[in-house]
């Protein structure tokens, strides 16, 4: 055993009150320290904290980030989603693995360099991207990436790879990233100029019911994608019992194709964390936890120069604008480790609580029961930030914007063919042609709006507007132009929802790699035509029993890829003729058998 | 708040106790709704799927869905027997699963659910996982091939066994039982006569030496199917 590592242990449990509910926050610490949290590692977090070396393998296991054997000291994550794809990830993945001398999933035999491939980074508008270790590198090229791994040969350092800044708030001192915001388009809920405190005081001018009675008068609902009412939710929240009451902002933008999460903090924080102490004002809570997704860990310093920056100006802390208010308020950042289903909000509240990152049970719901089993309201970044300005302008002010059902402000994150890649603040109920016009992609053969979870719609529905009661998005809006494969956009999209699934429910854990399965047959040329009757009963099957928002939509690309482009899956598929298995590959069947008795198959050469 | 709540089951009028979830009021009524994951004296879990029921036409897991007043439950539509087909049929083809020459046939509430919903074979592929055996504790072996990750075993063994022997490790299709220890089951303080051993509902979780004890004829569910103790209480 390494002689300081239960030294380490030991502090770094000191540091988290030796409270086994922060274990998030200990195996990150550990693993930053000792490269990994390995079987010694958690029989020692297990005895710090009094709690199960299984329990503590439990959450380890569960994250992408998070590992039971050494890595590289330098671990290099390719962003391997459609985008990045389409932007020549795949050259880029063989360039790497070239000059690394190692396949992806390896570590060099120095014990220096991981490669590894990642989910959607929060980085298309800058594909291919990867993550070096904390380091967000863009942009990426084969003659990039060699050169890449040449300095990191070097010099070790993934920070010296950032040889200029992006644009705004990265090239800030806590952030010192290349990576651009790309906002192309403001609008006057987000991207407008805010003074930190205007908002917050004219909501402690107002009593906690009149700031709820507000919101709800704006109509202001849920831009992660489910669109509740936000009004609604905190005034659950507010009426619930309980001794504490818990604000969470979640920042686990993990769906494929959406980055203006990261926009937002990046450039506007202090709206953000303004909204989170409006939120706990509202709801009679004192604790704001921001769940940032393990991706954006290079944003964390300033984030946490931001807050304490707030805590000066007594915007945070005891006693938020003056005594008078009597209202104590703070917030802490909680790091993600790699795990879209995070982003489910019970899923979330379960990672809060050192677990893996199940989604709960409900009802309760979380306004009854959620963190810590308290009252608990979580909200999308962007809400929060909305929530915010309403108390800024008034309810009827962000009301006038967008439609009906749809008040206020989107922020829309715009990828792939599209001359104009980069975030967008339009009006709710803004047709996707205008939009279309707006970012160069006219000639656009398909979007997928909403991310892998959403769906795939073709010109036919150019005209419909973007809003809750149209085509719904959480922000993300794909492109892409004639020449691309959709079902091979599909067949991603499943492979992302069976990589991502917790596994918890029987549908969607299984579910989702039988059709992801029966997908690769249709696009290795062996589909049939009764394979698209099989593909539309097991979608409907795992939308309809899945248990929590990840698995009710993680069909979503075949459901909606079969309704909008059936003709393409005709296309591909035909009428087996000799009547075998046309997927069947007797070679492949014999390969285990082969290796047992050390010999080639006599009849099946 | 009145002591009982009203609500329709399969067009009968149940009353059931305020908060009780859907699965055990219709329990109490002589209503077997099939079920996996659920054991007695364990809180829900609500992952297998398979009672999921219609609740005022809407689909929901009634083994975590609380009773309301009103509420019209379906449990035994077609469309629901469907679905519960192909649930294990999915849980079938996930695992490997090999009654003909499992120690638990016939005791076995996979199979005898399978046989319950009339599943001959599945409709999905095989996935033929590669999954370890554990057999190095003197008494008890798990065997991962044939785990369904009900969490019976993992929550039995925390909640009436006030032990902690088991939880999930990994995600998504990787995602097993481990144990709590390095050394596998051995190292545990697991012991054979844990409730957890009773609590699995195949023949993931077994007692070394006793395969086979009962003949064909005797076992569980080799006359009735499963749930017909539950309906036979309708019927008196």
């Amino acid at each position: 055993m390494n002689p300081n590592l239960e030294t380490d242990i030991r502090q770094i449990c000191k540091e988290f009150g030796n409270d086994r509910g922060r274990m998030m926050d200990i195996v990150i610490a550990v693993q930053k320290k000792h490269g990994c949290v390995n079987d010694d590692a958690m029989d020692l977090i297990a005895k710090t904290v009094a709690t199960h070396r299984v329990e503590v393998e439990s959450t380890v296991s569960f994250y992408a980030f998070l590992s039971t054997r050494p890595r590289g000291t330098i671990v290099i994550r390719l962003c391997h989603d459609i985008i990045d794809k389409m932007h020549g990830s795949d050259a880029v993945a063989a360039a790497l693995a070239r000059e690394v001398g190692v396949p992806f999933g390896q570590t060099t035999s120095d014990g220096k360099i991981t490669l590894e491939y990642a989910p959607c980074l929060g980085l298309c508008d800058q594909a291919p991207a990867a993550l070096v270790n904390d380091v967000p590198v863009t942009n990426l090229s084969t003659d990039k990436a060699r050169w890449m791994v040449q300095e990191l040969r070097k010099h070790h350092d993934p920070n010296q790879l950032v040889t200029e800044f992006g644009d705004g708030n990265n090239a800030h001192e806590l952030i010192r990233s290349m990576v651009y915001n790309n906002i192309r388009k403001r609008g006057e809920v987000v991207f407008a100029e805010m003074k930190p405190g205007e908002a917050l005081q004219k909501a402690l001018s107002m009593s906690p019911a009149e700031v709820i009675r507000e919101i709800k008068a704006s109509r202001l609902r849920g831009r992660g994608g489910a669109g509740f009412p936000t009004g609604m939710k905190w005034e659950f929240t507010r009426g619930a019992p309980g001794d504490n009451r818990y604000v969470m902002c979640n920042a686990d933008e993990g769906e494929p194709g959406t980055f203006k999460d990261r926009v937002i903090l990046t450039e506007c924080p202090d709206l953000m964390f303004e909204g989170m102490t409006i939120a706990g004002y509202a709801i009679g809570g004192n604790t704001g936890i921001l769940y940032l997704r393990g991706e954006y860990a290079y944003l964390r310093s300033y984030l946490e120069h931001v807050l304490a920056d707030r805590r000066k100006k007594g915007l945070l802390g005891k006693s938020v604008c003056g005594a008078k208010h009597c209202f104590d308020f703070d917030i802490r950042i909680q790091m993600g480790a790699g795990a879209y289903v995070c982003g489910e909000e019970t899923a979330l509240i379960s990672s809060c609580e050192g677990t893996r990152g199940d989604p709960k049970n409900r009802p309760p719901y979380p306004a009854q029961k959620g963190y810590l089993d308290c009252p608990s309201v979580v909200n999308n970044v962007e809400t929060l930030c909305c929530a915010a300005r309403i108390m800024e302008k008034g309810a009827a002010w962000f009301a006038q914007m967008g439609t009906t059902d749809s008040p206020g402000t989107k922020l829309l994150s715009v990828s792939g063919d599209c001359k104009r890649p980069g975030v967008y603040e339009v009006p709710f109920g803004i047709p996707v042609r205008e939009v279309l016009a707006m970012v160069g992609a006219e000639d656009a053969m398909a979007i997928q709006i909403g991310g892998a979870s959403g769906q795939m719609v073709g010109p036919k529905d150019y005209d419909r507007p973007i809003s809750y009661e149209g085509l719904a998005t959480g922000g993300s809006l794909m492109v892409f132009g004639p020449k691309r494969n959709v079902l091979e956009a599909a067949h991603m999209f499943m492979d992302f929802f069976v990589e991502e699934s917790c596994g918890y429910c029987t549908p969607c854990r299984v579910g989702n790699v039988l059709l992801k399965d029966r997908l690769e047959k249709i696009l290795n040329g062996q589909g049939e035509p009764g394979d698209l009757d099989y593909l539309q009963e097991l979608g409907q099957t795992v939308k309809v029993l899945s248990r929590c928002g990840l698995g009710q939509t993680s069909s979503n690309p075949v459901l909606t890829t079969l309704k909008n482009f059936r003709n393409v899956y005709e296309g591909l598929v035909k009428v087996n003729q000799d009547k075998f298995q046309s997927s069947f590959d007797i070679k492949a069947a014999l390969t285990p058998a082969r290796k047992i008795i050390g010999r080639e198959s006599v009849i099946y050469t | 708040m009145s002591e009982t709540v009203t609500l329709t089951i399969d067009g009968a009028e149940i009353q059931a106790k305020p908060g009780q979830m859907i699965l055990v009021a219709a329990e109490e009524a002589g209503i077997y709704i099939p079920r996996l994951c659920h054991y007695k004296g364990l809180k829900p879990h609500g992952s297998c799927r398979l009672c999921t029921v219609t609740v005022n036409g809407k689909p929901m897991a009634s083994c975590t869905q609380p009773v309301a007043p009103g509420m019209v439950v379906e449990t035994k539509t077609e469309a629901l027997n469907q679905f519960r087909r192909q649930i294990l049929e999915m849980l079938f083809a996930e695992g490997n699963h090999y009654c003909m020459f499992c120690e638990k046939s016939g005791n076995c509430e996979l199979q005898a659910q399978g046989y319950r919903y009339g599943m001959t074979a599945p409709r999905y592929p095989f996935q033929y996982p590669m999954r370890d055996i554990d057999a190095s504790h003197p008494d008890i072996f798990l065997d991962h091939n044939r785990c369904i990750l009900c969490a019976r075993c993992v929550r039995t063994s925390k909640d009436l066994d006030g032990k902690n022997v088991f939880q999930f490790v990994n995600r998504g299709k990787h995602k097993r039982v481990a144990v709590d220890s390095r050394a596998r089951l051995a190292g545990t303080n697991a012991n054979v006569t844990d409730q957890a051993l009773g609590a699995c509902p195949v023949g993931a979780l077994m007692k070394k030496r006793v395969g086979y004890a009962v003949p064909v004829g005797q076992r569980l569910y080799d006359h009735k199917p499963i749930g017909s103790e539950i309906e036979a209480k309708a019927s008196r």
